[in-house]
């Protein structure tokens, strides 16, 4: 069974194979909209934008410190391309869908849950096997016409996350020179263990331009594919493992 | 071990005929590039790939390859034949600032792979892109304005 809902801005999909997984249906949908009221920059009383109006470090939740501490794990991490700060306001969502998805595969999984797969605004954590005991394939959209897939992957316990250019009307931007656009990468699509992984990095990458897939290349556990504004893809050797060819 | 590196260093050859050709032939690039083993968490085996074995002989002796740059850095390699068969590979410059640490830690010697892209017809269970968010950005946006128009 697959079930829709229009949360965080975008649509997110879920798709419990298991019969006895149908009633965990609300408890995902449920978790997403407590995480858009937290998170969320667009509403006024979430707790990042109380944060970001002077809410004082004392009355941040628990679950705020360790999103904001994973942010600037992530900021270490990429070398300062993850950077959730800008105009003197932070906006952890570069990580926290990532994040959210993961936190609900996890859930299903400790209800035993084993065949599903989470999705959200193009961010996929994938578990077990589709609803005909095959694989889950997931098809990475061409940047320049959203009506095609230029690829086919086969995954079963990954996370892939694709990062473009405008991420709902947003612009990632690189950190060191916020002014100048990133242009020449069209689409980057990450396979990583989890979404988390997969999310975070793919972020962080784009905002590298070229240099991104590159990155993502000496990163052990995740693999890449990128397409610039020339049509070419350009992708790490290991990420052949994963394609189907149709 | 030898052979791992060896098949690192027949990639990396093959990425630099890759660069080169690239802007010799508009058709995608697909070079018989040796399967490595990557360690990744998949439980995926490598899928057999369509690409043919080298069957080239080669003529013994050493050759020294031309200094190619790579998005990570310039790469050369030297390949070193006896009875036809490559024996040795050494790095003479790599992303490495020393190059010996290349065999302390190969795993992360990056290399890369291209391909133009092809729209394909697949049935696919979910797909994975920013365009969907964009497209909807843009048609929000045009809705907004073509409302404004109206107004």
């Amino acid at each position: 069974m697959k079930k829709t809902e229009i949360i965080m801005g975008m649509p997110i999909t879920v798709e419990i194979v298991d019969p006895k997984g149908i009633k965990y249906f609300d408890i995902v949908f449920a978790y997403f909209r407590e995480i858009d009221n937290r998170y969320s920059t667009y509403k006024n009383d979430s707790e990042i934008s109380q944060i970001n109006t002077g809410l004082q470090k004392s009355k941040w939740s628990v679950e705020m410190k360790t999103v904001l501490g994973l942010c600037e794990q992530t900021r270490k991490d990429t070398n300062g391309y993850f950077n959730i700060e800008h105009n003197g306001k932070r906006d952890p969502s570069g990580l926290v869908k990532g994040w959210a998805i993961n936190n609900a595969a996890g859930m299903l999984r400790e209800k035993k849950i084993t065949n599903f797969y989470i999705e959200a605004g193009g961010d996929v954590q994938v578990n077990g096997k589709g609803p005909k005991h095959q694989s889950w394939t997931v098809g990475l959209r061409n940047p320049f016409n959203s009506e095609e897939i230029i690829k086919t992957i086969e995954v079963s316990t990954e996370g892939v996350a694709t990062s473009g250019t405008y991420i709902r009307g947003q612009h990632i931007y690189n950190p060191f020179h916020p002014d100048s656009p990133i242009e020449q990468v069209k689409s980057l699509t990450i396979i990583g263990p989890n979404i988390y992984e997969a999310d975070r990095f793919a972020t962080a990458a784009f905002a590298m331009g070229l240099e991104g897939i590159n990155f993502i290349n000496t990163i052990q556990g995740l693999e890449g594919y990128m397409v610039t504004d020339n049509k070419i893809a350009t992708y790490t050797s290991g990420f052949e493992r994963y394609v189907i060819n149709v | 071990m030898r052979k791992y590196l060896l098949g690192i260093g027949i990639t990396i050859i093959f990425l630099a005929y890759s660069v080169v050709s690239r802007h010799q032939h508009s058709e995608p690039v697909v070079a018989p590039i040796p399967i490595i083993q990557n360690n990744s968490t998949s439980q995926y085996q490598s899928r057999p790939t369509t690409t043919n074995p080298v069957n080239t002989t080669y003529k013994d002796g050493t050759y020294t390859g031309s200094i190619e740059s790579a998005f990570y850095g310039n790469v050369q390699v030297s390949a070193t034949i006896q009875n036809g068969k490559i024996t040795t590979v050494n790095f003479l410059q790599s992303p490495n600032e020393n190059p010996n640490s290349i065999y302390v830690n190969s795993a992360a010697i990056p290399y890369l792979k291209q391909e133009a892209i092809q729209a394909q017809s697949a049935k696919v269970s979910i797909i994975t892109g920013a365009t969907y968010t964009s497209q909807a950005f843009v048609n929000s946006l045009t809705n907004a304005l073509n409302q404004a128009l109206q107004g």
